[in-house]
């Protein structure tokens, strides 16, 4: 029987050099656009500053800020609203639009936009409509609101972005004991009372994860925000680096931006704080309550709307489009199998090595951290990457990058640069963008395996690794499930990162869509966005079942 | 090997593997482009100049940062050249040091000196002007880019944003033609007389023109031949067809219609200089220009030859600015930060 050797928890040592490692350099390289930033940065004159601070940066901050606001009320309205409905009620096709909800996360923002802005346009189907049922003409005498507005803006990225925080309202409401809630009831509260004293301060935390993720993807955007024409820290990141030619500036410009991003990261780990112990405890999940008449269609209606105005009529209008053109004679080009092909491929690589990465740095930080807290300084250096836009990280990642690139060249003497032509730098730079999914997920999933499982498994002779393999892999499924998925529904409309490091002869489906878009022609942009969302479509209804599956089950019937 | 490490081994494989499908390095013989213009506009040119000399050509698509790519790349970058719009991202190329000179007959010969970088280091390959759309029945024969801050265009004026490139452009040939003072004056005119934000495209323009949201807008000119081109029925030929297209100049009578350009350079460190050469004089080849004007309806360098017919009829001969294409570049700076002071774009 191997000794027994008991080690003082925590520490470096506890976890081999290997690992540590591993760890420390993935920790090392999502850090190095960041720290490549600040050196841009520094080496700006402060000549255009003066400038910016006049006359751009004021507008782009509130322009940022209030964006900010309104989705967050949209995004936290609707996406507790929608969670609190199907697991509290019982109504018809509740169990359809439990899953039916997440499938905004298939729509990249810029497509939103981008189809938004045709069906809404003043000539459009939908305001032809309005005319014809109200008597104009033509739009000069009539006409909506312009959709290019910030109000159309919070519109849209609300539709889009409300299944975060829905995801995680849902998985804490449906895991909720019920005890909890039948005491409030006993004790006199209503419906509305329970809900607002017992059920709403449980969920605070919850509600943090959600909004800060569906918060940072908002302040990444600059697909939709172009198109919309709003002036965000993130377009005028961009803008000063392309019109105005001063990379130091826009370098400077993001620094800045990033310390809000600290700020809204704090908040997350704020709210994990308090999620130590959630999930798999001995929870009995609420019993719905059944919902009769009006009632049940109002429930069925309201929880319908975001998945209609998030998903259902982009991707008709989509389809339609898609059709017509099929059947106009257009026919699928080469370069569109080429950008399935290579998007496909991509987002798999990615996601395997994102994992696998995910996997490194949340064991090693379990083991390196005394206490079971899944946040400290190695997880969060390797989630920063997700805080940046993907613009200004590839702008970031670029010199250095291609400095790796030229050392190993020179090391193996290569002629030209070999990582860059193999597609290596790519991948890296969308795995430092996407770490952040995976560390979480496995992260928060490792802090739910309570830590007498391992101890058994280490006084019955196991060794650290070998608890890892036989006893926390298999129940860090789901874990790891979910954060591939995630990582692959991201990876496959990533955009700005492709657009600047692609090797030769490489275009994935948004760069196809967004070459036919940039050009005002959206001969093959149709195809290739249909092409995203239903390449997207089936990990997060894969994603669904599996997340809601394992709730559904645990309701006991009574 | 420890499961666990074949796990990670194949994961990594796998990663490696995936991506590493369609990329391949450059093979000698071979000319390596970057590019920011959009694929289809540039693709028929290069499937040309492979069939006629069969040479391979590899594209990179770089939207933004194509300077900042081939700096970092430095001395192992594989492109051999360069091709852009605008003639203020030739001239940051050629300051960023990543361009180097050609001496060429042929390109010397085909395209006039005021359309060539100093020392020959950029090359510009087609023109395009910044045109007036307007409605079809609106009665107006010509106009000057000055007049569009009077009062009376109030609430007709369509426009892309003011920091476009193409904008900028012309706002900074405004600088060097009317000074700046004058110029933020007509900013601040031309943004009172918005109908919409300053945002959408070029072919917005149009199509706002065509729902009555607007009567007069700026767009490039090859717009007018890709609408008016589209099949019918299709959204891009109602647009096109809603629109006709007058030739503004400046104040100055002797000025012209604004131009701006596409064109090329060749790297500083291209591995394969001479096919670099051949491609760009492949491009000022009648052939080559013919396609330019024809497939992208772009106006070409080459004198002699012929314009799109729909170009010809709905825009016409151009009477190019006298303006010096560097001036332009040189002002580009200060235009941008106009746009901002003025905030046309709020």
């Amino acid at each position: 029987m191997a000794a027994l050797r008991v080690r003082p928890p925590g520490g470096p040592r506890a976890v081999g050099p290997v690992w540590f490692g591993l760890a420390a350099l993935i920790a090392a390289a999502a850090l190095l656009p960041i720290a490549s930033l600040a050196w841009i940065a520094a080496g700006a004159d402060g000549g255009h500053w003066q400038h910016l601070v006049d006359h751009v940066l004021p507008v782009a901050l509130s322009n940022t800020v209030v964006l900010l606001a309104g989705v967050a009320v949209i995004v936290t309205g609707v996406g507790t609203a929608c969670a609190w409905l199907v697991t509290a009620f019982e109504f018809p096709g509740r169990r359809t639009l439990g899953w039916a909800l997440l499938l905004p996360l298939a729509m990249p923002t810029y497509i939103v936009a981008y189809v938004y802005l045709d069906m809404l346009h003043p000539i459009g189907p939908v305001q032809g409509v309005i005319r014809a049922v109200l008597g104009y003409d033509s739009p000069r005498q009539f006409r909506l609101p312009d959709l290019r507005s910030m109000g159309g803006a919070i519109f849209l990225m609300g539709c889009v972005l409300y299944p975060y925080v829905y995801l995680t309202m849902r998985a804490l409401f449906a895991s909720q004991s019920r005890r909890l809630l039948e005491a409030a009831r006993t004790l006199g509260e209503g419906r509305w009372g329970a809900f607002r004293r017992v059920a709403w301060p449980l969920a605070r935390p919850a509600l943090a994860v959600g909004l800060s993720l569906a918060l940072l993807e908002t302040l990444n955007d600059i697909g939709a925000s172009e198109f919309l024409g709003i002036n965000t820290l993130t377009v005028s990141i961009y803008s000063t680096w392309v019109t105005r030619s001063d990379l130091a500036a826009a370098a400077q410009i993001a620094c800045a931006m990033l310390v809000a991003v600290a700020g809204l990261m704090a908040l997350e780990a704020h709210g994990r704080r308090h999620q130590r112990f959630g999930g798999s405890r001995n929870q009995d999940g609420m019993t719905p309550i059944p919902l009769r008449g009006a009632w049940a269609w109002a429930a069925t209606v309201a929880t319908a709307i975001p998945v209609v105005l998030g998903f259902a009529a982009p991707a008709a209008y989509l389809l339609v489009d898609v059709v017509q053109r099929l059947m106009s004679g257009q026919h699928l080009t080469l370069n569109l199998y080429n950008g399935l092909r290579n998007s496909v491929g991509l987002a798999l690589g990615v996601s395997t090595l994102v994992v696998a990465g995910g996997l490194v740095v949340a064991w090693t930080e379990r083991r390196v951290s005394a206490a079971s807290a899944p946040s400290t300084w190695l997880t969060r250096a390797a989630s920063v990457g997700y805080a940046v836009p993907g613009s200004v990280l590839a702008i970031g990642l670029l010199a250095p990058a291609l400095a790796v690139d030229r050392a190993w060249a020179w090391i193996t003497q290569s002629p030209g640069l070999p990582l860059m032509n193999l597609g290596a730098i790519l991948v890296g730079a969308c795995c430092i963008r996407f770490m952040a999914m995976s560390t979480g997920s496995i992260g928060a999933g490792l802090s739910r395996i309570a830590p007498e499982i391992e101890q058994s498994a280490r006084l019955l002779g196991e060794t650290h690794h070998g608890t890892l393999k036989r006893v926390h892999l298999p129940l860090l499924r789901p874990a790891l499930a979910t954060a591939a998925l995630l990582v692959f529904v991201d990876a496959m409309k990533e955009l700005p990162v492709t657009l600047l490091l692609r090797p030769m002869n490489f275009d994935t489906l948004a760069t196809v869509l967004y070459g036919e878009a940039a050009r005002g022609a959206y001969e093959e942009g149709a195809l290739a966005a249909l092409a995203i969302v239903l390449a997207g479509l089936l990990p997060v209804a894969w994603l669904a079942r599996t997340q809601f599956a394992s709730h559904t089950r645990r309701n006991p019937s009574p | 090997m420890k499961p666990i490490h074949r796990l990670i081994a194949t994961a990594l494989l796998a990663g490696f593997g995936a991506a590493a499908v369609p990329a391949h390095a450059q093979n000698a013989g071979e000319v390596t482009v970057y590019t920011t213009r959009e694929p289809a506009l540039i693709q028929p040119l290069l499937t040309a100049f492979t069939s006629r000399t069969g040479t391979k050509v590899n594209t990179v698509f770089v939207k933004d940062g194509l300077l900042e790519r081939v700096k970092a790349e430095g001395n192992r970058s594989p492109a051999d050249v360069l091709m852009t719009v605008d003639v203020g991202n030739l001239v940051d190329l050629v300051e960023g040091g990543v361009t180097q000179p050609v001496k060429s007959r042929e390109l010397a010969s085909a395209i006039p000196q005021q359309l060539r970088g100093v020392d020959d280091q950029w090359f510009a390959l087609s023109l395009r002007a910044r045109v007036l759309y307007a409605d079809k029945d609106l009665a107006l024969k010509s106009i000057h880019y000055e007049d569009l801050a009077d009062p009376r265009w109030k609430g007709k004026v369509c426009l892309r944003s003011g920091q476009h490139p193409y904008n900028t452009a012309l706002v900074a040939a405004l600088i060097a033609h009317d000074g700046e003072a004058k110029t933020e004056q007509w900013l601040r005119g031309v943004k009172a007389n918005l109908a919409r934000k300053a945002s959408g495209g070029d072919r917005d323009v149009a199509r706002d023109i065509l729902g009555g949201i607007c009567d007069v807008g700026l767009a490039n000119s090859y717009y007018v031949g890709q609408m008016k081109a589209a099949k019918e029925g299709t959204d891009a030929r109602k647009w096109g067809d809603a629109i006709k297209v007058i030739r503004p100049t400046f104040d100055n009578p002797r000025s012209g219609t604004h131009v701006n350009i596409s064109g090329a350079s060749v790297a500083r460190h291209a591995p394969n200089q001479a096919g670099a050469v051949r491609l760009l004089e492949f491009l000022v080849s009648e052939p080559a220009q013919a396609l330019y004007a024809q497939i992208n309806f772009e106006y070409p360098v080459r004198k002699g030859v012929a314009l799109d017919p729909i170009i010809g009829s709905a825009i016409g001969d151009l009477k190019i600015d006298s303006l010096q294409l560097a001036e332009i570049a040189r002002h580009r700076k200060q235009a941008s930060v106009l746009v901002d002071k003025v905030g046309f774009d709020q």
